[in-house]
């Protein structure tokens, strides 16, 4: 087998997998619930709703870092699917030997801590008051979960990366980005193998706060289930989740001299940021159209030949027009009959985590020859045309996959990955 | 010598001792050089303020600078001097096609609705309904955008047209010796011709002091140079706010378009030394014997934080082995976080094009160099994690 590429890079593979979202931990239980067609996005119950406009998230509540903030959470959530991901490649999990590639949220002091600080004594007025409670109480706890390089640190103790990790953020596609990453380490020859982890268990009050102030969220609570509904005449915005997914990519080379199974190939990253508006795309999305055919280009590959898109899909009403926009430049009339599909329509918007997490999904639905179904999908919206693979699982061949991912911040990362080596 | 060398040909730079490469030679080779400092407004803290900037001068509308607080609007504009200084700022296919990685904390909270918050928390028990009541009705919605990590790199897209493409490292100074690092790297390999990388630092905000004083990471008391902060209160940081861009190219392109540049990043050494079971000085001794042999003493541009138990095993690391004469140069501009390594590169290549080294900046512990330099030390030991080093050469 060429373990090289059409450019003469080493061809990159996935050996290993990991995923958690609302539907569950594991590869498992994730598959089972995404291919029945089962929503995680349920009402919130980890604070309280009041005086909330949107009152539904796909949280994990399930964990013992659930109710422990935004840092323990993601740390927890990042830990499980590497674990996972790790074990599966058939690599000592407190020995991987390469670099860490982490997608995070930007992390800040937790409200309960910042309370808690303040009322501790009250001897100073103001943020001089705060400043003099840290000082005295040097709480070590408050301060790891407030710096942006602790969790990647913790996971790098674990599972014994190699060097200084990175944690990155590109917004919504910092998961996609996370795997560029590594992408272009291996291709570089820096490494023959590297973890790249997307976690995200940011949905704090506040989070969801500030979204909803940028009327980014649905708002029909009413029946949580259905509210996620991507390419659909009344979508109304995204719906707030947590979640993670780790690969271990590899080198062809490196996993083929070790017998280690190929979970599929990583073929073409490609990226564009927009310089329009800081949540809004360039109306003709011509920075969409740029990263998608980045990625194609890399990937060393024709629009024809990708057999299917696992959509960013966020069922905002402004992203889900410029996807279809997109898409329809780069694949043309063609565009009408290539499956797509949105993850989102049932586990939400993992942020940081969504690259990952739906890159996960996308190399599973090459290996089980089986579409995941965009939910929800009872209204469609006469302006996309597209075969979104309605409410129900489709069984199909597919030997590529296009994963989109956008951001705000003008962030477009796209992957091109295939089921085998070429 | 190599089409692909990494060669640094445009430096924006900012910090409390002024604004571009110019201001901060001149600050920083007086007979005297002297901190510029505040000691009022954060007592009992220091900080080193940010200079006076007309931020028109490089975002030109006032629409963008209203999006923006006070940390994006220092990248923005530090970012942009790096471009002018390129001279590709207004070579709109050129920055169409730049690639950018920047180093990121978080941006300023509404300090107005926090405190408000924090006071009404005093007289009532149900704190999480408070928080969405007062969050719901008092924040400004597009602070969360002026707050985001990655909206730094954002608004250098939307005000200077980079959008090649646009990655946001994080993780305090890890987050800048990565960017440096893969930056560099990715020139080096041929997967990008030409990259902005850079990162700001903006600490007058009493969240940014209170994220080192969590762990009692803050200095004090007088002023003193960063090597000498054993014995002053606290836990030795002084911080500043300040910003550090470089534009990178390839030799090859920069040469195709007439570009002299003003260094060459040489090779950067990055490292994740676990400090609780490790010997900080010793691991930070094998980075420097990793390091390619050179000759004579060389310049060593230190982003030594003061922070008490960093600091000594960088001094101990430098001083141990020969030939390193150590400039703490955060003794002067304070502590930049994410920005402390782009910063010191900025300084190291600086001073290659200037032909002098810096003078000392506390006689005490540093020495005096003579001769123009042509191999610089650039180092940032985080104050808590992560360490780098890399050499910065002639051009």
């Amino acid at each position: 087998m060429k373990t090289t590429d059409s450019f003469g890079r080493p061809v990159v593979v996935v050996t290993g997998m990991g995923v958690v979202t609302s539907l569950g931990q594991g590869k498992a239980d994730n598959w089972s619930a995404l291919t029945s067609g089962r929503s995680g996005i349920h009402p919130i119950t980890r604070f309280p709703i009041d005086h909330l406009a949107t009152t539904i998230a796909g949280t994990v509540d399930f964990l013992p870092s659930s109710d422990k903030g935004a840092s323990a959470l993601t740390y927890q959530l990042a830990d499980l699917a590497a674990e996972e991901a790790i074990a599966e490649a058939g690599i000592p999990t407190d020995d991987f030997t390469g670099p860490l590639f982490l997608a995070a949220p930007p992390v800040e002091l937790d409200w309960h801590d910042r309370l808690a600080l303040y009322a501790s004594a009250k001897e100073e007025d103001g943020f001089r008051n705060l400043l003099a409670n840290a000082r005295r109480r040097r709480e070590r706890d408050y301060f790891d979960a407030s710096q942006f390089g602790t969790i990647a640190d913790r996971l790098a103790d674990k599972f014994g990366t190699r060097g200084l990790p990175i944690t990155l953020s590109t917004a919504c596609a910092s998961g996609a980005t996370a795997i560029q990453l590594g992408v272009e380490a291996i291709r570089r020859g820096e490494c023959d193998r590297a973890l790249a982890i997307g976690a995200d268990g940011s949905a704090t009050a506040e989070a969801l706060i500030r979204f909803s102030l940028l009327s980014a969220l649905s708002t029909q609570n009413e029946r949580p289930e259905k509210a996620s509904k991507p390419f659909s005449k009344d979508r109304d915005g995204f719906v707030l989740a947590e979640g993670s997914g780790a690969l271990v990519l590899e080198s062809l080379e490196s996993a083929l001299a070790r017998g280690a199974e190929i979970l599929g190939v990583m073929r073409g990253c490609g990226e564009k940021a927009d310089d329009f508006h800081r949540t809004r795309s360039k109306p003709d999305g011509s920075p969409a159209i740029a990263a998608v055919q980045a990625a194609l280009s890399d990937a060393g590959m024709s629009d024809s030949e990708i057999a299917y898109i696992n959509a960013h899909g966020t069922s905002t009403p402004e992203n889900d027009k410029m996807e279809h926009l997109s898409l329809s430049t780069v694949f043309g009339e063609r565009m009408r009959e290539i499956p797509i599909s949105s993850n989102k329509s049932m586990i939400g918007h993992t942020l940081s985590a969504a690259g990952a997490v739906e890159a996960v999904f996308s190399l599973m639905t090459m290996r089980e020859s089986v579409i995941p179904p965009t939910i929800n999908y009872d209204n469609p919206d006469p302006a996309i045309e597209l075969d979104v693979v309605p409410n129900r699982k489709r069984e199909a061949d597919i030997t590529s996959v296009l994963s989109n991912s956008f951001g705000f911040g003008g962030q477009n990362t796209c992957l091109v990955m295939a089921r085998e080596p070429v | 010598m190599s089409a692909r060398d990494v060669m640094i040909t445009g430096i924006g730079m900012v910090s409390s001792l002024g604004e571009g490469t110019d201001a901060h030679w001149q600050a920083l080779t007086a007979e005297k050089p002297t901190p510029v400092l505040d000691c009022e407004r954060f007592s009992p803290y220091l900080i080193h303020p940010l200079p006076g900037i007309d931020w028109g001068l490089q975002i030109p509308k006032r629409g963008d600078q209203r999006q923006m607080e006070t940390w994006q609007r220092l990248g923005t504009y530090t970012a942009g001097l790096a471009l002018d200084d390129a001279g590709v700022k207004d070579d709109e296919a050129l920055v169409a096609s730049m690639d950018m990685i920047v180093a990121a904390g978080g941006g300023e909270r509404d300090q107005a609705v926090d405190q408000g918050i924090l006071d009404a928390a005093m007289t009532r028990n149900d704190h999480d309904i408070l928080l969405n009541e007062k969050l719901t009705t008092e924040l400004r919605p597009t602070l969360f955008l002026a707050q985001l990590s990655n909206l730094l790199a954002g608004n250098i897209s939307i005000v200077h047209k980079v959008t090649g493409s646009s990655r946001t490292f994080m993780g305090e100074e890890g987050a800048g010796i990565s960017a440096i690092e893969t930056a560099a790297a990715r020139i080096r390999s041929g997967q990008s011709s030409h990259i902005l990388v850079g990162a700001a630092f903006q600490t007058e905000h009493p969240d940014m002091l209170l994220a080192y004083e969590l762990a009692g990471y803050l200095s004090r008391g007088d002023w003193t140079p960063v090597w000498q902060r054993e014995k002053a209160e606290g836990g030795g940081v002084i911080t500043g706010s300040g910003a550090a861009f470089l534009v990178l190219e390839s030799r090859e392109h920069a040469e195709k378009r007439g570009r002299k540049a003003y260094a060459a990043i040489g090779p950067v050494v990055s490292e994740r030394v676990r400090r609780s079971r490790a010997d900080l000085a010793e691991a930070l001794t094998g980075m420097l014997e990793s390091l390619p042999p050179r000759d004579g003493t060389i310049m060593t541009l230190s982003g030594a934080s003061g922070a008490h138990a960093a600091t000594a095993a960088e001094k101990q690391a430098l001083s141990t082995a020969p030939g390193f004469a150590i400039r703490g140069f955060s003794s002067l501009t304070g502590h930049l976080k994410e920005a402390q390594f782009p910063f010191a590169i900025a300084l190291a290549a600086l001073a290659i094009e200037r032909g002098h080294p810096y003078p000392v900046f506390d006689a005490e512990n540093e020495q005096p160099l003579e001769g123009a330099p042509e191999t610089v030390l650039a180092t940032a030991i985080g104050y808590n994690l992560f360490e780098g080093m890399g050499l910065v050469t002639k051009a």
